[in-house]
């Protein structure tokens, strides 16, 4: 079956596609690209000398493998404990009826709405006083830092988590009840499977939000450099002057590659999975 | 019924932990915030050397008198709006196109708005930076514009800012109509075909409002960030643009405390840019609720 107008319509989706990727191929290209084709006033989409220079010298003279490290770590455990903490939170909001839920809901928008730049003028204050009780979780370390992008993830990943608990009918819940299963055992063995997709989705989004901060570990690692993360690394190669541009392609590429990883492992759940989830 | 209390108890066990992450790292400092905005918060004040000088309303006094103030205002407002506009479009056209096409397209579809929402913030800004750079950039060696600088007149380089913000946000959007779209029965679309619905007919009747619960999501959430834009502003346009011509809220209340050492203003100004979003945000979801929509 051949329906009018497809052809036209792949057509726009592979170029639309390269449009998008294009600023990525450009990254990667450039950082293969020996210095001399990087900053040229002629510059070509392709490389007949690939090289790693820019790979090396940003991994070398950085100290980009223990930022990398850095990184990884704050981003993976934040994204495990908002998604239980966001799990759970997002089940009460939609599940269960209570006096002040509507009010929750709204501090959880305006929670979003305070920006982040200029909260990090107390929180250094409270990251200071944290540190005084309970150093790993004070300034210059990964554990506070652990604890902010916690702070500033759980709201977004309750609200999308809300959308897709309230997908799942709420006829399972009764089925599921009928048939004598606890609330605790709908919770974690029907209702957890069946938000899979929205797990995937927020733990993508806060993957990303933590892994993206420069803001809070330029602010509250202060002193402890290796205790610091990748993008503000990626920053030293910014110069006044003349920026090394094949080192930050480089730094670029491998703080991108992680990401990416991520995104393409977890894809098909977050695409297709909600579809799935809903209708199953 | 019991049913109440059970919930009731429920909540809150559910909640508990949420709730003293959010209370204790967020609700604090905001409402620290908010007090500090109160204050004459300099340098001295931050190391203890100076006592504090409680100015009330001081601080906002100064700001609604400053006429760089309201030039930052308008231009952080149009800026989001261009943003936030150009995503859902983008977004939204996406969207469906990738609901026409066959597998192959899809995926690479798929590729490659999941790289653009991959690329970290940092990376992102200084690829497109790289690619419209005045002398080594592609762009301008394809349009023959040699030295010419996409940063330096006010407009042209929050066009280019505002390109960079399409890029990395679309994708959120796009991905979430999509699984909405797909998360439609095919059998309501069907049913609605039988009953002699036109293709317009069933995206207006049908498809547009079971959509609509994430249409609101997508641009609740889109306002929020495009607002708060801060790191492309900052890196792309070096703080703010040629002498401040490109500054938004955010950038301009993070240059009054870090780099001015004004504290108290700098929070002064966040406090007006959440007041600015809440009052959108409630116009919004009043307008939602008239239509019959619940939160």
């Amino acid at each position: 079956m051949k329906r009018p107008g497809r052809t036209l319509a792949e057509v726009l989706a592979v170029l639309a596609a390269a449009a998008i990727a294009f600023p990525l191929y450009w990254m990667v290209l450039s950082a293969l690209k020996p210095e001399s084709e990087v900053i040229s006033s002629d510059p070509k989409p392709w490389t007949l000398q690939p090289s790693l220079d820019n790979f090396t010298r940003v991994l070398t003279t950085q100290g980009f493998g223990r930022y990398f490290l850095n990184s990884v770590l704050v981003a993976l455990v934040v994204v495990a404990l908002s998604l239980l903490i966001s799990f759970l939170a997002a089940t009460a909001l939609t599940r269960l009826r209570f006096r002040g839920r509507t009010l929750l809901l709204v501090m959880l928008l305006v929670a979003q709405m305070v920006p982040v730049e200029a909260l990090t003028i107390p929180m250094f204050f409270l990251m200071r006083s944290v540190g005084d009780a309970v150093p790993a979780f004070g300034l210059n370390q990964l554990g506070g830092l652990v604890l902010v992008h916690l702070a500033f993830s759980l709201p977004f990943a309750i609200w999308m988590l809300r959308g897709f608990v309230a997908a799942v009918p709420v006829e399972l819940e009764e089925a599921a009840t009928l048939d004598g299963a606890s609330r605790q055992r709908f919770l974690w063995q029907v209702l957890f499977p069946l938000v899979a997709p929205g797990l995937v989705a927020t733990s993508v989004l806060s993957f990303i939000h933590a892994w993206n901060d420069f803001l809070f570990a330029k602010t509250f690692i202060i002193s402890a450099s290796e205790n610091q993360t990748l993008p503000l690394a990626l920053l030293a190669f910014f110069k006044p002057d003349q920026n090394d541009w094949g080192a930050i392609m480089a730094g670029s590429t491998l703080m991108t590659v992680p990401v990416l990883v991520f995104f393409v492992l977890v894809q098909r759940r977050l695409v297709s999975g909600l579809a799935g989830a809903v209708k199953g | 019924m019991i049913g109440i209390s059970r919930d009731g108890r429920a909540a809150l066990a559910y909640l508990a932990p949420a709730a003293l992450v959010l209370i204790g790292l967020l609700g604090y400092p905001i409402y620290q915030l908010v007090l500090i905005s109160f204050y004459d918060y300099g340098q001295e004040q931050v190391s203890g050397g100076a006592p504090l000088n409680w100015l009330g309303l001081g601080n906002y006094a100064k700001l609604l008198s400053d006429s760089q103030f309201w030039t930052v205002l308008a231009q952080t407002v149009g800026f989001a709006a261009c943003c936030v506009l150009g995503t859902l479009l983008v977004g939204a056209a996406l969207a469906v196109l990738a609901t026409r096409v066959r597998a192959v397209p899809r995926a690479l579809l798929f590729l490659a708005a999941l790289g653009a929402w991959a690329t970290p913030t940092v990376a992102g800004s200084t690829v497109w930076l790289f690619l419209f750079d005045a002398n080594f950039g592609l762009v301008n060696e394809v349009l023959g514009l040699q030295g010419f600088s996409w940063t330096y007149d006010r407009w042209v380089a929050f066009g280019l800012v505002a390109a960079q913000v399409v890029w990395c946000s679309f994708p959120f959007v796009m991905v979430t109509l999509y699984a909405g779209i797909k998360a439609i029965p095919g059998e309501v679309v069907e049913a609605a075909a039988l009953d002699g619905a036109s293709v317009p007919r069933t995206v207006r009747s049908v498809i547009l409002p079971l959509l609509r619960p994430l249409l609101v999501v997508v641009t609740i959430q889109s306002v929020i960030w495009d607002f708060k834009v801060f790191t492309q502003i900052y890196v792309m346009t070096g703080g703010g643009g040629v002498a401040g011509g490109n500054l938004v809220l955010n950038v301009y209340a993070y240059q009054q405390a870090f780099a001015a050492s004004e504290y108290g203003l700098g929070s002064a100004i966040g406090v007006v840019m959440t007041v600015l979003l809440l009052g959108f945000t409630a116009i919004y979801l009043r307008a939602l609720r008239r239509s019959g929509e619940a939160l």
